[in-house]
């Protein structure tokens, strides 16, 4: 009973919540509901018994994509008001098409697998969550790991290649000038008569 | 009332729709586009998870696998983000404006 009305809750949190990030009109607050669907996503999750995923849902998305997206928001300084406009124009064919794909995915998805076809939850009392995923992430996925690393520097490279840019005006630290430098280049010995001052 | 399978599904099936939704209403804003798919792959990920801990019993099948995708997924999405984001800002530096309409330097 207490899963259910946890389930429930933790569903309509995250339904209301997700409708809320496209219709918000400020995309700050776009950004404070899709942190509230996480969260709520992140709940269903220890429902299900993932705990591991859930905490890295938490970590990953409301620590860095959504402190990310915050950031861009914020930064780029964009008439949101403007960019609101034919919110109303696009509703009726995108309602259209969303309760489409919802009937269609309800029906052909998930209603097969009520009754006869519904499995049990996997019993994994030998064994906790997260020792199941890291004995099977290092063993069978091992490469695939290294991949989503390899990925992830990938990004990181790119969107400070994307962004670095070259300001005119802007005195920087050259090292290699600083590095070839020598010492007849900076420093220069004066030999000064007592009592005569160097200029 | 035992929460199944189906429940789950159904949760991850309306997210995907109010991505999908997103997508179609907000034609103009990159950064809610972004975000909507960022729901869309969570509600991906929801249907991983609710696969990998609630279907067990296919042999030769290590059901953590599903949650170990999730994890890819996750790992893809935050790439996928971070540099969506950083285009966006340099897409902004050089146009003054991010409306998705006058992206048609390609004029594809």
């Amino acid at each position: 009973m207490l899963v259910a009305i946890s389930f429930y809750l933790l569903a309509f949190v995250a339904i209301a919540a997700a409708f809320m990030v496209v219709a918000a009109r400020n995309p700050v607050h776009s950004v404070m509901w899709l942190i509230l669907t996480f969260f709520s996503a992140a709940g269903l999750f220890i429902l299900m018994g993932a705990e591991f995923l859930a905490l890295l849902l938490v970590m990953v998305y409301v620590g860095a994509v959504a402190v990310l997206f915050l950031f861009v928001v914020m930064m780029l300084d964009v008439d949101f008001v403007e960019l609101k406009q034919g919110f109303l124009s696009y509703l009726p064919i995108g309602g259209l098409v969303a309760i489409i794909l919802l009937v269609e995915m309800i029906l052909v998805g998930a209603t097969y697998f009520t009754g006869a076809n519904a499995k049990t939850v996997v019993d994994r009392s030998d064994e906790s969550n997260i020792e199941a995923f890291g004995r099977v992430l290092y063993t069978d996925y091992a490469g695939v790991f290294e991949a989503a690393g390899f990925v992830l520097l990938v990004a990181m490279i790119g969107a400070i290649v994307l962004t670095l840019r070259d300001r005119e005006g802007v005195r920087k630290q050259n090292a290699m000038d600083q590095m070839a430098r020598t010492r007849e280049d900076g420093v220069e010995l004066v030999d000064i008569e007592p009592g005569q001052g160097v200029g | 009332m035992v929460i199944g399978l189906h429940h789950y599904l159904i949760v991850a099936a309306i997210l995907f729709t109010i991505g999908v939704f997103g997508i179609f209403v907000n034609r103009k804003n990159v950064i809610i586009i972004l975000m909507c798919v960022e729901l869309i792959l969570l509600a991906v990920n929801i249907n991983f998870v609710a696969f990998s801990t609630h279907m067990a019993d296919a042999a030769g099948n290590e059901p953590i696998a599903g949650q170990i995708f999730a994890l890819f997924i996750l790992t893809v999405a935050a790439a996928e983000a971070a540099v969506g984001l950083a285009i966006l800002v340099v897409y902004f530096r050089n146009r003054g404006n991010i409306a998705v309409e006058d992206i048609d330097l390609m004029k594809g």
